[in-house]
């Protein structure tokens, strides 16, 4: 057990019952933007779609990770949202079913993190749809600069970096653009994004109240990942503003230059908005000294991990290309752009 | 001696694996938060008690190569995740060598996990030693199709099998992660079971102990 003053509670009623009781309620709040695909409780889409000759935008991955992804569903965002049990990948049904919902006749791209579960149900996925004529393309989010080494940016995994990516990606569909287009800016958006996330507590899963890994009362993890993967080393924990700079020092070895960013500090799931934005202040004086100009600053929870105490940071490189498409206007049900 | 397995036998075989799973589901979760996001467990209680309600409703006469098929979709539908995929397709590919059959013998269950094997590999792209589920799939297959080429004893394969299946998960214990979550822990990753490892080996034991006690 978690050091013997820590037991996790949950406000649920049966554990196997979470996501289905979890996706109704969203669909009940927000029936004004959401609906459900084919009647399937874990494909969600946008109640307006399929929008006639619009790139449709499907995204999705393990719950637990709310507002991601149902959260994302709305104009100018994604168009569809597959949902798997937490942490773990939607089947190919709900893939398929909320793809057909979502095809306007221009194909769709399938948007996630970079994890071997949601590759092997997402391919599954698109193969069957491609025997039924629908042009289905991939990007995937390698945001973690924790998980692997630059030169093998492909093996990263996708965290708060979802974000900016699938924004591109939104806005990109929403502008008309082809699928080829809208694929090529989603991976140039993916290869502008970095995150590094530090966590101080484990988050636990509804059906075992088991923590997901052990930290000692006075440690931290640096790097770890969404879903409680091991990080690249536990230390004492430090102050925030320690702990910021070394976050910005592994972010900022891959600048290659650029001079404008966006910034989102996300909260993990039980990291209060006090300790996020006193972590956003070291950053922008950080982000200053390095003379690089911060275009916009998001401060929040976008990506989660169930109750994990902990917090990420990610900066998207901006060019010309790319800040319109971040500006462009978003509606959906979990926050607004 | 049992030298065929009908399809009723082999519903039995399923079943038990539906309870031997649910009874080892803390264990594969614990393994599985040692070097993953600790969700194993979960998700293969989640999948086979999916196949245990699929049962009830299959009808009869089915054949070997449908009744796979149900049980395949079924798990997948309920799951997703890693293990949905793997799971189902090594059901698929293995029931595609059952076709119309509803009694097989010993060089059939040799050619049906042969195929499941050669299934998750394909599926899940990873090699021999990555530390993943095929380090158990790959030689316990190669184990039944060798011992199947000398005896026709359906329990003796299977026996050698399911033996060959734990040794193989113990091996995963000191193999370096290179597939999946738990290949970002590098070093890390060592001196951990592997889950997916686990969960297969338990898959042959029951094989093997229910066809032992029809």
């Amino acid at each position: 057990m978690f050091n013997g003053h820590m037991a996790f509670k949950k406000i649920i009623n049966d554990p196997y019952q979470v996501i289905d009781e979890m996706v109704e309620g969203i669909v009940l709040a927000h029936s004004d933007l959401l609906k459900f695909a084919n009647n399937n409780k874990r494909a969600v889409v946008r109640k307006d779609a399929p929008i006639k000759d619009k790139v449709g935008v499907l995204i999705g991955g393990g719950s637990g990770h709310e507002p991601a992804f149902l959260g994302y569903v709305g104009k100018g965002l994604a168009d569809g949202a597959a949902i798997g049990n937490v942490f773990a990948s939607p089947s190919p049904d709900p893939i398929v079913d909320a793809t057909k919902a979502i095809n306007g006749g221009k194909g769709v791209v399938y948007m996630y993190g970079n994890y071997a579960g949601d590759i092997m149900n997402f391919d599954m996925a698109a193969e069957m749809c491609q025997m039924e004529d629908i042009p289905v393309k991939t990007v995937l989010v390698t945001d973690d600069i924790a998980s692997a080494p630059l030169e093998n940016k492909s093996e990263r995994r996708g965290v708060a970096g979802d974000f900016y990516v699938f924004k591109i990606a939104g806005a990109a569909a929403d502008m008309g653009m082809e699928l080829e287009d809208v694929c090529r800016l989603s991976e140039k958006a993916n290869d502008m994004t970095i995150s590094m996330g530090v966590a101080l507590g484990p988050c636990s899963l509804p059906h075992t109240l088991e923590p997901s890994f052990i930290l000692e009362d006075n440690e931290m993890e640096i790097g770890l990942g969404i879903h409680g993967e091991a990080g690249v080393r536990k230390g004492p924990l430090q102050s925030a503003d320690e702990i910021t700079t070394e976050l910005m020092d592994k972010i900022l070895n891959e600048m290659d230059g650029s001079k404008k960013v966006s910034v989102l500090i996300n909260g993990l799931g039980s990291t209060p908005l006090m300790e996020l934005y006193i972590m956003y202040r070291k950053t922008f004086e950080i982000l200053n000294k390095n003379q690089i100009e911060i275009h916009s600053s998001f401060v929040g929870e976008y990506v989660t991990s169930l109750e994990m105490n902990g917090a990420s940071i990610t900066l998207m490189k901006l060019d010309e290309e790319l800040q319109p498409l971040l500006e462009r206007e978003t509606l959906c049900s979990m926050f607004r752009v | 001696m049992k030298k065929e397995l009908n399809t009723n036998e082999f519903i039995k075989i399923i079943l038990s694996i539906c309870e031997n799973v649910e009874k080892e589901k803390d264990y594969l979760s614990e393994l599985d938060r040692a070097t993953g996001d600790g969700d194993h467990g979960v998700t293969m209680s989640i999948g086979w008690s999916a196949v245990k309600e699929k049962i009830t409703t299959l009808d009869d006469n089915l054949t070997f190569d449908k009744i796979c098929m149900q049980i395949a979709s079924s798990f997948l539908s309920a799951v997703g995740a890693s293990a949905g995929p793997l799971y189902a397709t090594a059901l698929m590919r293995g029931g595609a060598k059952l076709k119309d059959l509803s009694v097989i013998n010993s060089s059939h269950i040799a050619d049906f996990f042969e195929a499941a094997a050669n299934g998750i590999q394909e599926r899940g792209k990873a090699n021999l030693g990555d530390k993943t589920m095929l380090d158990v799939w790959l030689p316990t297959a190669k184990k039944i199709k060798d011992i199947s080429t000398n005896t026709d004893d359906i329990i003796e394969i299977l026996e050698k099998g399911s033996f060959k299946a734990n040794e193989s998960m113990l091996s995963t214990k000191e193999m370096l992660s290179k597939k999946g979550r738990s290949s970002k822990l590098g070093e890390r990753s060592k001196g951990h079971i592997d889950p997916g490892a686990a969960s297969s080996a338990l898959i042959f034991r029951t094989f093997y102990e229910t066809t032992q006690n029809l």
